[in-house]
């Protein structure tokens, strides 16, 4: 998932941006409202606004001519005829000023343009058809992005000289390579995309799809780049101002921070107004680009991270310890009671995705947690291991591991921080996705060893030894070789052995496995499964086993929980539930699994919609 | 591996025959009037005429470049039109200067965006709504400005460090540093904001990794997964922008060492494009795209050798 809160002026932004704006939803109605109601984004427009209007009518109503020179008028302070003061050849700043936004404006138009008209096409052609274009222009890119641009600047400005003109528009080829990054990603992203594949199918030219379907999508990236580079090109254009690169005949805002500079010892005021100026323009290029970005990308993802930023965060560096809390009463080793999860959104609402969530499991028993994507299964089981994400809130509820509430109130608030001396030591994990749960850059004997070290205490001989005698635990035929191996180096049934091994390691008296066959081959299902049961029989656990599969459930499970849009509909034996499922959620449950098998219970679901639903997601 | 290497200077190799060829025939095809803009207004007819003979203006372009190339690929990139100065002996004379400002201000970026970027990411509050803030001013403010105010307060108003000047490292280390306080914070104000904010999304990105919350669920301390794992997988990332900063720099340096008055590589580039001496300001090229060739190489080793999968193969 990209991160979308980059706010800096890099060329490099390009790939960040580009990743978000495959996602980001294209300019809709009402994004000019969005931009006008976000306070900084109204402030930004309003500088610009100034800026564009002393660009075009400054000349005309500046009160002096902007390039008098008056020697007896030389470095008068602001105030009187000169309101800001005159320089040192006496000319009139206020007017200089009002005149050298033009050329500010000529600066970023300019670069902007050419790096548009540059940057897009190449970067839908090398994206949309790929092949030796790509190649080269890709090539192309990386040089000009390699290229100090004022060094380039320099050169250009010897050779072809001193004008805006000249300068921006060779700037302008060298900032295009964001356009093209940009343009390129996006268009590699949505070219296989089905509705792309369906215009083609449609009969549509390439033309049109490009012009009607992939320009659509890149627009709003595109938009919020071209804000960034105008403020990159004002910049770039001062610079070359200050260091005597531009047309010494028009008042420009870098002129004038070099006439103030030369002057710094005995009158700074004069750098101070169109350093003043300066910065403000760009700043409120840079401020409107990413009040774009806010007004034009998905709305989700914008609240995900304002949401991000409140203080409810069950936070990575909690270190709540778990002495001197008092034991509570339970015959059961977890015992879930009125549990409730839910996401804060900007509204201040907070949306619940686990209600009321009552469960329990003893030793040696295992729970099978059923429902469909999104009934809140998953969340339930990371509340139990303290692992939801930041954003995530504990909105009611208790879980009791043991006779240790694992969910309780401090200063108002759910904290889940006694969770961490547990976790790894009595309550273990296995994950759903093997390759993406192992990180890439260690090896797996490391992954294995460094916890049997640094959480249970065993010398690194130690664990080492307990790591090879695990993973021939979990059915690894040459341990040393997979010890030695890193992820990318092993299969995926082979990984989610490692992370069964892992799991185990600690000899724990909880388990909580979230779908641990759902991304393996039939075939490994089967084995791991089976691997599953006999761990479960050899360390006693409980198992908390989270999957959408019946078939799963009837193989492991001794009793089930039924959940569906978060809230318990169902629970009992697994028996029970299969032959006589009361609810009519859990029977076209029941009915989806069973669809083109022989049913193991006379009952099937009748047409239900969700049924409909189900069957057309199995069929894409 | 190897091939990736092999590739890698090959292609760092040809960008810079490209570069440099291109800037060659852009500066000559233009340097037309220069014989006289060296030997002034009051030059005859025919001194002129001679000084071009001497310069070799009167042959064919790319006879010159042919020459210029036989000269550089034996390291002689000719003399300067105004000075006679060997080029490269006055590129060697201001390389450390550059060298210098540039390579510790990299390192304070490096170790300064890493600590607030980490911090913004995992603590988030107040540090990082202040890296937004600084990061928009710094985006904002141009670094000739900020250099400016930097000199303004420091220098000018507090007197507390000089505005201008450098003193070599072999003699005096103190005055050397002292020197290269001001301008390495004028040149680092803006990277570090924007690395830092790099680093922040690089770290969020790997914090939101399966991987992490399994590291989590085996009991590991936060601080263990954060400086192993998560620093770690945030490290590519993390260089790559460096990198992209270390070439900005190159082209910061220009301004910087103009107002602090450095004697170093991007002084020099901006005396010869105002002169219109093309063989010096060939040589500075040269030497930037090449220094920028083997930096973009070193890091794309040091990302290879990171990435297991790359390493393994």
């Amino acid at each position: 998932m990209s991160e979308p809160t980059i706010k800096t002026e890099n060329a490099m932004d390009a790939d960040a941006l580009a990743g978000a704006g495959v996602t980001a939803e294209p300019a809709r109605p009402g994004v000019l409202r969005r931009l006008v109601g976000n306070p900084l984004g109204l402030i930004a427009l309003i500088i610009l606004a100034i800026v564009v209007v002393s660009g075009i009518i400054g000349p005309w109503v500046a009160p002096f001519d902007p390039n008098h020179a008056s020697l007896a008028d030389a470095l008068k302070g602001p105030g009187g005829a000169h309101l800001l003061g005159t320089d040192s050849a006496g000319r009139d700043v206020f007017s200089r000023l009002l005149v050298g936004a033009r050329s500010t404006l000529i600066a970023a138009a300019l670069a902007a343009a050419v790096a548009l008209v540059v940057g897009v096409p190449s970067g839908l052609i090398a994206g949309f058809f790929g092949g030796w274009f790509d190649s080269i222009a890709s090539w192309c890119t990386n040089v000009l992005m390699s290229l100090p641009a004022i060094i380039i600047l320099l050169a250009a400005s010897a050779a072809l000289g001193h004008s805006v003109w000249v300068s921006m528009t060779i700037f302008g080829v060298l900032i295009s390579t964001g356009f093209f990054r940009l343009t390129r990603t996006s268009v590699q992203a949505v070219r296989s995309e089905l509705y792309v594949d369906a215009a083609r199918v449609a009969g549509l030219s390439n033309t049109s799809i490009i012009g009607k379907h992939i320009l659509f999508v890149v627009r709003a990236p595109l938009i919020i780049q071209t804000s960034m580079v105008c403020g990159i090109a004002i910049s770039i254009q001062a610079t070359l101002e200050f260091l005597g690169l531009g047309d010494v005949l028009v008042p420009t805002w870098g002129v004038m921070l070099n006439e103030g500079f030369i002057n710094i010892y005995t009158s700074p005021i004069l750098a101070v107004w169109p350093g003043i100026a300066i910065s403000l323009t760009i700043g409120a290029f840079v401020v409107l680009g990413n009040a774009l970005r806010d007004a034009l990308e998905d709305t989700p993802k914008a609240a995900k991270k304002r949401a991000a930023a409140g203080p409810s965060r069950v936070s990575l560096l909690d270190d709540d310890e778990t002495r001197g809390v008092a034991l509570v009463k339970s015959n059961h080793l977890l015992e879930v009671n009125g549990l409730g999860v839910g996401y804060p959104q900007p509204s201040g609402r907070v949306k619940t995705v686990v209600t009321d969530v009552s469960l329990h499991l003893d030793r040696g028993e295992v729970l099978g947690i059923v429902g469909e994507s999104g009934s809140g299964k998953t969340q339930t089981a990371f509340s139990i291991l303290g692992l939801l994400p930041d954003e995530a809130v504990i909105t009611g509820g208790s879980i009791v591991f043991d006779g240790t509430p694992l969910v309780s109130s401090s200063g108002g608030r759910l904290s889940q921080g006694r969770l961490a001396a547990l976790r790894g030591k009595r309550i273990a994990y296995i994950p759903q996705e093997p390759m993406s749960n192992l990180d890439p850059n260690f090896t797996i004997g490391y992954q294995l060893v460094r916890p049997l070290v640094k959480v249970l205490g065993l010398s690194k001989a130690d664990a080492r030894a307990r790591a090879l005698e695990l993973l021939g635990i979990v059915g690894i035929t040459n341990p040393q070789r997979t010890f030695d191996a890193y992820p990318h180096e092993v299969s995926g049934g082979m990984a989610q052995r490692v992370l069964i091994a892992g799991a185990v390691s600690c000899n724990p008296d909880l388990l909580i496995a979230d779908e641990p066959t759902t991304a393996l081959d039939v075939t490994v299902q089967a084995e791991v499964l089976d691997l599953l049961r006999d761990l479960q029989d050899r360390f006693t656990m409980g198992v908390v086993l989270v999957t959408h599969n019946f078939g799963v459930v009837a193989d492991l499970c001794d009793r089930v929980v039924v959940m569906q849009n978060g809230r318990l509909v169902e629970s009992g034996d697994v028996r029970s539930i299969l032959r006589d499922p009361r609810d009519a959620y859990t029977k076209t449950l029941l009915g989806a699994m069973l669809e083109g098998k022989t049913p193991m219970t006379m009952l099937t679901a009748g047409p239900d919609p969700l049924d409909d639903e189900m069957r057309m997601k199995a069929s894409i | 591996m190897f091939s990736f290497i092999v590739r890698r200077i090959v292609s760092g190799v040809v960008a810079l025959f490209v570069v440099s060829s291109l800037t060659f025939f852009l500066l000559y095809f233009s340097a037309t009037s220069v014989a006289r803009n060296i030997l002034g207004e009051s030059a005859t007819q025919a001194q002129v005429h001679q000084k071009e003979i001497e310069l070799g203006l009167d042959q064919p372009l790319v006879g010159r470049y042919l020459h210029w190339l036989g000269g550089v690929l034996h390291g002689d990139f000719g003399v300067s039109w105004f000075t006679s100065r060997s080029v490269v002996g006055s590129i060697f004379d201001r390389l450390p200067v550059t060298l210098s400002l540039v390579l510790v201000t990299i390192a304070i970026v490096a170790i300064v965006a890493t600590l607030v970027g980490v911090a913004a990411a995992v603590r988030r509050g107040w540090i990082d709504r202040l890296l937004q803030i600084v990061s928009i001013a710094g985006s904002a403010i141009p670094q000739f400005v900020i250099a400016i105010i930097v000199v303004t307060i420091f220098a000018i108003k507090l007197h507390w460090l000089p505005a201008t000047g450098y003193v070599p490292l072999g003699g005096n280390p103190g005055g050397w540093a002292v020197s290269l306080v001001l301008p390495v914070v004028a040149l680092a104000i803006s990277a570090v904001a924007s690395t830092a904010q790099q680093v922040r999304s690089a770290t969020i990105n790997v914090l939101s990794k399966d991987y992490v919350r399994t590291l989590r669920s085996r009991g590991l301390a936060p601080r263990e997964i954060l400086f192993r794992h998560v620093l770690r997988g945030a490290a590519p990332a993390g260089m790559t922008v460096l990198s992209l900063q270390f070439i900005v720099m190159l082209g910061g340096v220009v301004v910087i060492e103009q107002i602090f008055a450095l004697p170093g590589m991007g002084f020099l580039a901006l005396q010869s494009t105002i002169q219109g001496d093309m063989p010096v300001l060939m040589g500075v090229v040269v030497y930037i795209v090449l220094i920028v060739v083997i930096v973009n190489l070193l890091v794309d080793l040091a990302v290879g050798w990171l990435n297991p999968k790359a390493r393994v193969s």
